[in-house]
This record gives C-alpha cells, sequence and structure tokens, in this order.
C-alpha cells in the first residue's frame, strides 16, 4: 500500500459490530473508525460491553457479526497478522503469581521474539519507569494490586505495540503509578490507544474521540 | 511470527520453574503412587508379584497418579490469564499443547522414577524386567501425555474440573493401558522377562500415542478460541 494511502488509513475502523452471549446481545451495532497515533475513550455502565469490545479489537473474542478492521487486518479472520501489534492491558494483570515480576517479563519477551540482551535491557529499561526496578525479583504473589498493574503495564508494551487497547489503566495505582503509566502508555507515548475508563474526567482531556456505549442503546460516537 | 522453538522453551521453562518453585504437582503424584503401592502390598497381602496381576498394580497406580499432575495442568494458566498472554502472543497456539505435553511428560518421567524402583522393592523378585518396561514407560508416557493435555484443556474452564478430566480421560485410555499392561505382563513372568507379543503390544502403544498427538496438534487451536 503507497505510503500517503496508508497514513490515511484509520488504525481501527468497526462498523455495525455485534457480540451475543447465547440470547444476550453485549454489543449491538457498535461503530467508529480511530486515526493511527490517537486517543478513543470508551464509556457506559457496568454490563455495557467496554471489556467485550476490547476483547474483541484484541482478538481475544470474536464478533458474531459486523465489520472489524485493525491496523489493517481483517478480524477474525486475519488475526493472526495482528498478534504482537497490539498491547492489551485487561483486568486481570496476565502475570504468573508465583514467578518474580523480571521472569514474567522474560517469558512475555521470549514468546514475543524478544530475547538475550535485547529482552533484558527493554525489561530493565521499563522495570525502571514503572518504579519496579527493586522489587522486579519479588514473586508476584508477594506484590500489591497496584504494583502488580505497574508489572502489567510493562507486559503491555514489552513488545512495543502499535495499537494499546487499556481497560481501566488506573486502577489500584497511586499518584506516583499514575505518572508512570502516563509515561508508558499515556498520550506522549506515541500509541493509539483505545482506553476503557469509569473515570471521564481523568481520561476525557486526552480523548480525540469518545464512544458512549449504552445497555440497550446504539453506541454513540462524539 | 515467533519462531516455534522459541515459543516452546519459554512456555516448557516455565512450567518447570513453576512447578520447582511450588511443588504443586509431583509431590502429590509420587505420595499418591508410594500409598497406593502400600495399599495393594497389605491388601493383597502378598510380597512377591508376578505377570497380569504385577502389570495391572503398576499401571493402575501409575495412571491415577498422572490424573492428578494432568488436572493440573493448565490451572495457572486459566486462573493467571496465561490462556490470554498466549493468545495474544504471535505463536502458532498449537506450540502450547506441545510444550504442555512435554511438560506432563517430565512429570511422568520423574513420577516413574520414584514409583518403579519402590514398585521393585515391594513386588518384583528380580530387577531384570526394569530394562525393557523403560520402553513401555516411554511410549505410555508419550501417549498419556497427547490424551491428557487435549482433556486438561477442555475440562479447565469447567467447574467441575476434578470430577470431568477422569470421567473422559479414564475411558479414552482404556486402550492405551491395555497396550501397557499387555507389554508389561510378560516382562514381569515368573522366570521373566518373558516378550511374548511385546513388540505387538509396543506397536499398538506406538500407533495410539501418535493418533492423539495428531489430533492434539489438529484441534488444539480451536480449544483456544472464545
Amino acid at each position: 500500500m503507497p505510503e500517503s494511502q496508508d497514513q490515511e488509513r484509520p488504525a481501527v475502523a468497526v462498523a455495525g459490530l455485534r457480540r451475543d452471549y447465547g440470547d444476550r446481545a453485549a454489543l449491538d451495532g457498535v461503530g467508529f473508525e480511530l486515526a493511527a497515533g490517537a486517543t478513543l475513550v470508551v464509556l457506559g455502565p457496568n454490563g455495557a460491553g467496554k471489556t467485550t469490545l476490547l476483547r474483541i479489537l484484541a482478538t481475544l473474542l470474536r464478533p458474531s457479526g459486523g465489520e472489524v478492521l485493525v491496523l489493517g487486518c481483517a478480524l477474525p479472520k486475519e488475526a493472526w497478522k495482528l498478534r504482537g501489534k497490539i498491547g492489551y492491558l485487561g483486568h486481570e494483570p496476565l502475570l504468573y503469581r508465583d514467578l518474580s515480576g523480571r521472569e514474567n517479563l522474560r517469558f512475555h519477551a521470549r514468546l514475543h521474539g524478544i530475547a538475550g540482551a535485547a529482552a533484558e535491557a527493554r525489561i530493565e529499561e521499563l522495570l525502571a519507569a514503572a518504579g519496579m526496578d527493586r522489587r522486579g525479583d519479588d514473586r508476584v504473589a508477594d506484590l500489591s494490586a497496584g504494583m502488580r498493574q505497574r508489572l502489567a503495564i510493562c507486559r503491555c508494551v514489552l513488545h512495543r505495540p502499535e495499537l494499546l487497547l487499556l481497560d481501566e489503566p488506573d486502577s489500584n495505582l497511586d499518584a506516583e503509578g499514575r505518572e508512570a503509566a502516563r509515561e508508558l502508555i499515556g498520550p506522549g507515548s506515541g500509541h493509539t490507544r483505545v482506553v476503557v475508563t469509569h473515570d471521564p474526567e481523568r481520561f476525557l482531556p486526552e480523548a480525540d474521540a469518545v464512544l458512549r456505549l449504552g445497555i440497550g442503546e446504539a453506541a454513540a460516537v462524539t | 511470527m515467533t519462531p516455534s522453538r522459541v515459543a516452546f522453551a519459554a512456555i516448557l521453562g516455565k512450567d518447570l520453574r513453576s512447578e520447582l518453585r511450588t511443588l504443586q504437582s509431583l509431590p502429590a503424584m509420587a505420595l499418591f503412587a508410594v500409598t497406593a503401592f502400600i495399599i495393594f502390598r497389605f491388601g493383597l497381602d502378598r510380597t512377591s508379584l508376578s505377570g497380569s496381576l504385577a502389570s495391572g498394580v503398576l499401571w493402575a497406580t501409575l495412571l491415577f497418579a498422572a490424573v492428578l499432575g494432568i488436572n493440573r495442568l493448565f490451572v495457572a494458566e486459566r486462573e493467571e490469564g496465561g490462556f490470554d498472554a498466549i493468545r495474544l502472543a504471535p505463536i502458532d497456539r498449537s506450540v502450547l499443547f506441545a510444550a504442555k505435553a512435554a511438560a506432563l511428560i517430565v512429570y511422568l518421567v520423574a513420577l516413574e522414577l520414584i514409583a518403579v524402583p519402590i514398585f521393585a522393592v515391594f513386588f518384583l523378585d528380580s530387577a531384570a524386567a526394569l530394562g525393557p518396561l523403560v520402553l513401555v514407560l516411554v511410549l505410555t508416557d508419550l501417549g498419556l501425555a497427547a490424551v491428557g493435555t487435549l482433556i486438561s484443556s477442555m475440562a479447565v474452564n469447567s467447574r467441575a474440573r476434578d470430577l470431568l478430566v477422569p470421567l473422559v480421560l479414564l475411558p479414552l485410555v482404556v486402550p492405551l493401558m491395555i497396550a501397557a499392561t499387555g507389554a508389561t505382563e510378560p516382562l514381569m513372568i515368573v522366570g521373566g522377562p518373558g516378550y511374548h507379543r511385546f513388540g505387538t503390544w509396543l506397536m499398538v502403544l506406538g500407533l495410539y500415542d501418535l493418533i492423539f498427538a495428531l489430533i492434539g496438534w489438529a484441534v488444539f487451536d480451536f480449544l483456544l478460541e472464545d
């Protein structure tokens, strides 16, 4: 694809997205476009389908209907092309409790094809940025929820993804942790971002677009 | 795409490191086997076993001990988000099947290194059967690992996991156990080891291993879908 055409293409384009759980539609008719480098903030009450939307974009759930194009890959058919380009921060930190933070990050680095000195340098850089360098050898089970969230943020950006899918990224973080998070996954980090939040005051100033999901209502983009 | 050998080594290394640190599976498997041998020894009131009885005692014990490890094979992936992490990585998902099966083989070999010598001390008059028995153990372990990994990955999402694994696994391994006991029986006859139909049973074991390894490799990707 020519460079100019590539730049014009939205990083994420969703049209008529539907996801059913049995007889219940968690998402119905959701559509939006997100330009590369921009931030979409997703708002809505509990049960509106915010996490479901994020998991579909992360290739972790299959849509029941509609069209989803992420970084030029049509989901779910081309999901395999997309993996490795996404940084996903969900409700769970995706860290093994019996391994240390460093061991977890080494494991994820290897899964993403980062090995040796490059992996070690990247891990130390992220641990220092997250303020976790001194606790990196502690077992995850022994860390507080906030420290696990900091490690999860390190895991999320470890492989330098193009698109960040963030579900309540500030949860459990103290002021210092929020500052570290802003540096690693904030608007200045250079990523295209989809942020699910219940804290519009915190995230709306960073938003280029806002998607409001309602229960039994059509999604609204502003 | 991350090379499969790199992803395989990463997942296997992670599993073995976790097990060494927590000892959640192996001690339980070994303790079960030793306890079962003690019960057999006093229940049967025999200081020596041979032939089909020896073979049956050995394989019944190893099978039920293996179920304990199979039950826990995917628990960390389920409870700590490992499934999601692996699904987000640019790897062939069937690598997870291969790495988990390899981890289970390591557990089974470790179990047998403890249980088989104890079995020999408790029940065998001679250690001559142990050499050729290694071949039967290896082939049976491969089959148990293939089918066990498959069943464990399906059952882990169920709240009745501990019930589901034996209910589904045990009928599926009946052919494997028939072949394993059939191959082991002549090795443990009085004055043995004998080799009556030994080669045939080994071929049955090999065929079973191949079939379930191919089924596991082929369907595992679909099992990881939501």
